[in-house]
């Protein structure tokens, strides 16, 4: 399975730690796991080939700061290339006076043009601006349709001419029409098409000829694989692109697409697109994506996710009651439950980084929180408060309630205990202390397996209840 | 034209550029050396095999090489080439039927793979082949997925069954199975939305679906086809696990080859998870569509 490059790096360089400069025999080796990663991330290989050159350059004779190790020097100046070669950014779109800013999309089938002009018009009402959307694709059926429905959620008017055949003439009209309602911006969303389909290019070059868009944007899925380059090259000549929008970075793709695409077109990412949610367009973040070419997880992508969950004002109470040690069991099953919305437990920690590679092989069953909550949801109030008032009898009565044995419930509570206390500890700490708690107590439950795992294997197991076991129930 | 010609044609666009690079530097009578290998893998990262994938093959050569099964550098790419497509049996392609009653495939993927237009493809196919075919119009999240779908119908001249868009995409399963079983048709394709491998809950939604769909029809779905566009990188791999976990996928869909992609990231899936291609499309039109030959995709990845 697949290791981070920071592990790989660490291997190679494990033998010279201490010594104060790197030489070129471990450099090169180093580039070779840079260049495997790079692929993994789907770079292209001739710009894998150039990047490693040039890192290569600046590696041999860097001076290993005292601090640091070599194989960080090594990630440290890797990532620094990454950032450098994606940005600079500029999410700006320059809208033209007088207006209406024409802006053409262009990119192959599937790429996610039509739901990008919709992002996109949502994100210019933002900006003050009115924009309208031009049906170009007539290829596509329903495309229009789609376009349409688009308009309407975003309440953005949309040009279509049905049954027409020419796109030309549809985006001349179109921006036509545009300057008639007094909209400030047209946005031209075209077919889908193959770089090597001669006949559909010569088309939206003729689009292009006619209208003279103002801003030519080329929408490339950023789950690309080695085609980016082909691809940007071939939209690059025959339409001189302004910019490159990268679609579906909320998969899990590593994005070595953006990097390719941007190097051999040098053209700024614009924008990613980040969700099915019209708005889920975002800023390119090229130090975001560093991290993932890399397989150093994604932190600031999971900030966000863990932001949509949390609000302030929650995380506030929260870090009260965890510095008080007032954290209840009802805090950690609600907490708990955030955390499960957020994705499963593997896709977390997915993020975090230096845990990307070690994930794969770990086995992390979603499947235990669901008997945790079981457990603690069959305690009683006074148990979730103050949970060492659990004693034989209780426990045995929440196994019960819970379909689980009573090691399980003690497990639990050990958890819960190990957990409150660790909470504490952490609460008075800065973000950057915080991290490296986290991750000595990852690498803790990795080493020895501190998790508690739960003996049931599977759901909860139905058992009759003896007479007097009701009775007692009844009696609470 | 027959189908493998159209297979070969539409590859055929694509060879040219690999092909000259390596035949520039296996010229005939030169023995092999790293250097050959090196451009070897090269030819091959660049088709998307992925660099594991790769590794392994370039080790195949380099000990058939050492052990003196293969001399010449001319040698390689044959040798190679018969490799890869051993890798690929003939169980493979086969599409398993139900043996009474409508065979039900499912159709998943990520959005813009080219789910509909591959459902429409399927439709023609075995429409072509005297099928009594009827679609399930699953995607109702993605604007007027419904209406291109409903297009397609008509063009073909297949039955669909559809809901409104926003409409429980398992309920439309459930409908479209029933009026498979009681309009006596022989395929029923649902046709499902898009949705990226990360979504958890999207992917909770997919497994819904096909449980409404294995607990409709006894064995149902028969086939469960994972559409893949053929300019994908290594993320397909993450998605034919994931999906494979959450449906389990029994072949793939190799949508768009007739671009300048090549799709050679199937090749890592067929290694790592056992998942066959059953299928590839080649363009726009219905009848863009030809079973997977691995001889023919195999060559095109040098000829």
């Amino acid at each position: 399975m697949f290791e981070t490059l920071t592990q790989r790096l660490g291997d190679i360089f494990g033998s010279l730690r201490g010594r104060g400069r790197i030489t070129e025999d471990n450099v090169a080796e180093a580039m070779r796991a840079v260049r495997t990663a790079l692929l993994e991330a789907d770079v292209h290989v001739d710009v894998a080939a150039d990047f490693c050159r040039t890192v290569q350059e600046k590696a041999i004779g860097a001076e290993v700061i005292k601090t640091l190790k070599p194989d960080q020097v090594v990630v440290k100046i890797v990532h620094d290339e990454l950032v450098a070669l994606m940005g600079p950014v500029d999410p700006r779109i320059p809208y033209a006076s007088p207006g209406p800013t024409v802006i053409l999309m262009a990119g192959l089938q599937g790429s996610g043009k039509t739901t990008t002009c919709g992002k996109l018009a949502r994100m210019m009402l933002s900006h003050g601006k009115r924009p309208m959307m031009v049906a170009a694709d007539l290829k596509r059926p329903a495309a229009i349709d789609q376009l349409e429905v688009l308009g309407q959620q975003v309440g953005v008017p949309v040009h279509a001419e049905r049954g027409v055949q020419n796109p030309v003439k549809v985006c001349r009209n179109g921006i036509a029409e545009a300057k008639k309602l007094d909209r400030d911006v047209v946005i031209l969303d075209t077919a889908g098409r193959l770089a090597i389909d001669d006949e559909l290019m010569d088309e939206i070059a003729k689009v292009a000829s006619t209208t003279t868009p103002h801003q030519i944007y080329l929408v490339l899925d950023a789950m690309t694989g080695q085609d980016a380059v082909a691809t940007a090259k071939a939209f690059n000549e025959r339409l001189e692109i302004d910019g490159l929008i990268l679609t579906k970075f909320d998969s899990d793709t590593r994005g070595g697409a953006a990097l390719s695409a941007k190097k051999v077109i040098g053209k700024p990412i614009k924008f990613m697109g980040v969700g099915e949610k019209l708005d889920a367009l975002e800023p390119f973040h090229p130090d975001r994506i560093a991290g993932r070419i890399l397989g150093m997880g994604d932190i600031l992508s999971l900030v966000e996710k863990a932001q949509q969950q949390f609000d302030a004002v929650e995380a506030a109470t929260l870090e009260k009651r965890m510095k008080s040690g007032q954290f209840s069991l009802d805090d950690f099953v609600h907490h708990m439950r955030k955390v499960r919305q957020m994705g499963s437990l593997k896709d977390i920690m997915k993020k975090i980084p230096g845990m990307g590679g070690q994930v794969e092989d770990m086995d992390i069953d979603d499947g235990e929180l669901t008997r945790m909550e079981a457990i603690v949801m069959s305690m009683t109030t006074r148990e979730r408060q103050n949970p060492s008032i659990i004693d034989a009898g209780r426990r045995r009565r929440i196994a019960r309630g819970s379909g689980n044995d009573t090691e399980d419930v003690s497990a639990v509570v050990k958890t819960f205990l190990q957990t409150r206390d660790a909470m504490k500890r952490m609460a008075g700490m800065s973000m950057m202390q915080r991290m490296r708690f986290g991750s000595q107590l990852a690498n803790m439950g990795a080493a020895g397996g501190s998790m508690p795992k739960l003996k049931s294997s599977s759901g909860v197991s139905r058992r009759v209840l003896s007479k007097k076991d009701r009775r007692k129930r009844r009696k609470r | 034209m027959g189908l493998l010609d159209r297979l070969r044609q539409g590859l055929s666009k694509t060879r040219a550029r690999v092909a000259e690079g390596l035949r520039a530097v296996l010229p005939f009578g030169r023995k092999i050396d790293e250097g050959v290998l090196t451009d070897l893998e090269k030819a091959l990262l660049s088709a998307d095999m992925g660099p594991a994938m790769v590794a392994r093959t370039i080790d195949g050569v380099r000990s058939a090489w050492k052990r003196g099964a293969v001399k010449e550098a001319q040698d390689v790419i044959p040798h190679v080439k018969s490799e890869l497509a051993a890798m690929w049996t003939d169980d493979d392609r086969r599409i398993r039927l139900a043996p009474s009653g409508p065979t039900v495939i499912f159709v998943t993927g990520v959005n813009g793979s080219g789910k509909t237009t591959s459902v429409a493809k399927l439709a023609k196919y075995f429409k072509d082949q005297g099928k009594n075919v009827v679609l399930g119009a699953c995607d109702t999240f993605r604007a007027a997925a419904v209406a291109q779908l409903t297009e397609w119908s008509g063009r073909i001249g297949v039955q669909i069954v559809k809901h409104q868009q926003g409409a429980d995409p398992g309920a439309v399963a459930y409908d479209a199975c029933e009026a498979a079983v009681a309009r006596h048709a022989d395929i029923l394709l649902l046709d499902t939305a898009g949705r990226l491998h990360t979504q958890d809950h999207l992917m909770r939604e997919l497994s819904k679906i096909h449980k409404v769909v294995e607990r409709k029809i006894p064995g149902a779905p028969h086939e469960v086809l994972l559409v893949l566009d053929a300019t994908i990188g290594q993320n397909a791999i993450n998605q034919a696990r994931v999906f494979g976990e959450c449906v389990s996928v029994t072949g793939i869909f190799l949508a768009k080859l007739d671009g300048s992609a090549k799709g050679g990231v199937v090749m890592g899936i067929r290694e790592q998870l056992g998942v066959p291609v059953k299928f590839v499309g080649l363009g726009e039109t219905p009848d863009d569509v030809a079973p997977f030959d691995p001889g023919v995709f195999v060559d095109a990845l040098f000829e």
